[in-house]
């Protein structure tokens, strides 16, 4: 008897990220700029609800698609943060982090044979997700020269209008691009001609820092064709708390509870009770993280500047995408490890229009950064 | 925020920031990082600076006190009086007036308890206003000025994810 791996899961390789996982778990004095997930502790009061919640006993499963006064929440922020207005009955579903609301997504929507658009580089799972649910995957490479937005001009390059689905990912990671309404607009348009359905993942949302967020949902026509997926990992820094959600109209977001339901059942009942706290009280400390990112990135593009490497101003999420020095970004990348125990990852693993970067987080201390720039400051010399 | 308090905000959160460090965290210019410091000092918004230090962690012994304090005015005396006479002992490292059962919490600090209680019978009580004295000797602290004296929080982070 031996398992054999389906022809789906075969063709999804392991992530490109594991290598340099392994290199830095070697090394004893590693800084990494290599993390994707905030480095502050929840807000302490979320922390505590989820405390009392657990004293309470408060611990079975809620409803499938999240407690209800979660969901009340959900829907009142992204109405009064990004004019999403979504009935907590029946347009949210409340999910084990972001990534399972996609995975949801991607299983719920396609068929094999369809074609699944995903503007890169990205977040390592959206591909595999939709390889897992059977659809082909178009790669849309975005460009430097846009900053790392997504245009019409690189849809069209990559043929996307053949797609069913269109994934993009404002905020972003890896890039730390954003996009403003009056760039999302051609996007929209396209998506509209091509009668293509819309993945937004938002989970980003919080973190911008020349404008604030846009949903892409929010523009003419798009509500009805868009899942906006979000959740409490980066605003809230409950990355292990697994809580994201989905916004989507009814129908849709019916489909994608089926699969919760057998799949999940309910989304982790403590940390919904953190995310219930952190939505009722918990604005002043994503005020201050943010604060505190945005100094950071102003930091870490002003030392590359005066490094001379090239980098785009990114204005969102908690990364910056630097021109690696080297034409070859695995060896910098591999030899910055070894040499001088800093950590960044090799922008190509994020997928096409990713090479010949480096994903650098600033997720981490300014001491941290000081120290890890002054290092790849000697290592370049 | 205006660059007054970003500045402002970073040297209550770090106050050995260096001025590149501020510059390159704000986007402003070293020169104006440093006129707008020497502003803040002139204008008596930034009062000093001063290491957050556990006195517990170090070699001699420090005795920390919290006294409330209550007094009588009367036409000629009132509570900046009092206040400027109380503050003027070295030994006196802070001095607040608050609302409710006592007037003003002063923080003293001296080499030993007898010294802090010396201090308190000898130069405080006397002081014909002050009408009664409530000493609290500090046994533990938890935090200071905003920095938790634990362990702290390790980061505990897989070292690269996506």
């Amino acid at each position: 008897m031996t398992f054999e791996e389906s022809e789906r899961l075969h063709s999804v390789p392991p992530s490109g990220i594991r290598r340099y996982f392994e290199l830095a778990e070697e090394q004893d004095d590693i800084i990494s700029l290599g993390v994707g997930e905030p480095d502050f502790a929840p807000p302490w009061s979320a922390r505590d609800a989820a405390i009392s919640s657990l004293e309470r006993g408060q611990t079975s499963y809620t409803p499938n698609r999240g407690l209800r006064e979660l969901r009340e929440r959900i829907a009142t922020d992204a109405r009064e943060r990004y004019d999403l207005a979504y009935d907590p009955d029946d347009e949210v579903l409340v999910t084990a982090g972001a990534s399972e609301a996609l995975d949801l997504a991607f299983r719920a929507f396609h068929d094999p044979g369809d074609t699944v658009a995903v503007a890169q580089p990205c977040y390592l799972s959206y591909v595999p997700g939709a390889t897992l649910a059977g659809a082909d995957v178009r790669d849309v490479p975005t460009r430097e020269a846009d900053d790392f937005t997504l245009t019409r001009d690189v849809l069209e390059a990559a043929g996307a209008g053949a797609a069913d689905t269109l994934v993009l990912c404002y905020p972003n990671n890896p890039t730390g691009a954003t996009m403003t309404r009056a760039e999302l607009e051609p996007v929209a348009a396209f998506a509209r001609e091509h009668d293509m359905q819309v993945f937004a993942d938002e989970v980003y949302a919080a973190l911008t820092y020349e404008h604030n967020h846009t949903s892409i949902a929010t523009l003419e026509g798009m509500r009805e064709r868009t899942v906006v997926f979000s959740g409490f990992s980066k605003a809230y820094a409950m990355t292990g708390l697994r809580l994201g959600y989905a916004l989507a109209p009814a129908a849709a977001i019916e489909s994608m509870n089926r699969i919760h339901q057998y799949t999940m059942l309910s989304a982790p009942t403590t940390a919904q009770h953190a995310a219930i706290e952190a939505l009722d009280n918990c604005a002043d400390d994503v005020a201050g993280m943010r604060e505190a990112y945005d100094r950071r990135r102003q930091f870490v593009l002003s030392r590359f500047a005066e490094m001379g490497i090239d980098c785009f101003p990114a204005s969102g999420a908690f990364y910056v995408f630097p021109e690696c020095p080297w034409a070859n970004s695995d060896a910098f990348a591999e030899a910055l490890i070894e040499e001088q125990s800093v950590a960044v990852v090799p922008g190509h693993v994020f997928g096409a229009g990713g090479d010949g970067h480096l994903r650098v987080t600033y997720a981490t201390s300014l001491a941290n950064l000081k120290k890890a720039l002054n290092r790849i400051e000697t290592f370049i010399d | 925020m205006n660059s007054r308090e970003e500045i402002l905000a970073l040297l209550r959160e770090n106050a050995r920031y260096s001025t590149e460090d501020l510059a390159r965290q704000t986007g402003l210019a070293e020169s104006e990082v440093e006129a707008t410091i020497e502003d803040l000092e002139t204008e008596g918004i930034i009062r000093g600076y001063q290491a957050v230090v556990d006195l517990d962690e170090t070699e001699h012994e420090h005795v920390r006190a919290t006294v409330e304090l209550n007094v009588t005015l009367d036409r000629e005396t009132g509570y900046d009086d009092i206040a400027a006479r109380l503050a003027k002992f070295p030994e006196v490292q802070g001095l607040r007036l608050v609302s409710g059962d006592f007037d003003f919490q002063m923080e003293v600090e001296g080499d030993s308890m007898s010294e802090v209680s010396r201090f308190i019978s000898e130069k405080v009580a006397p002081v014909p206003e002050i009408t009664q004295t409530v000493t609290h000797y500090i046994m533990e602290s938890y935090k200071e000025r905003g920095v938790e004296f634990g362990d702290g929080h390790e980061d505990d982070r897989l070292s690269v994810s996506p």
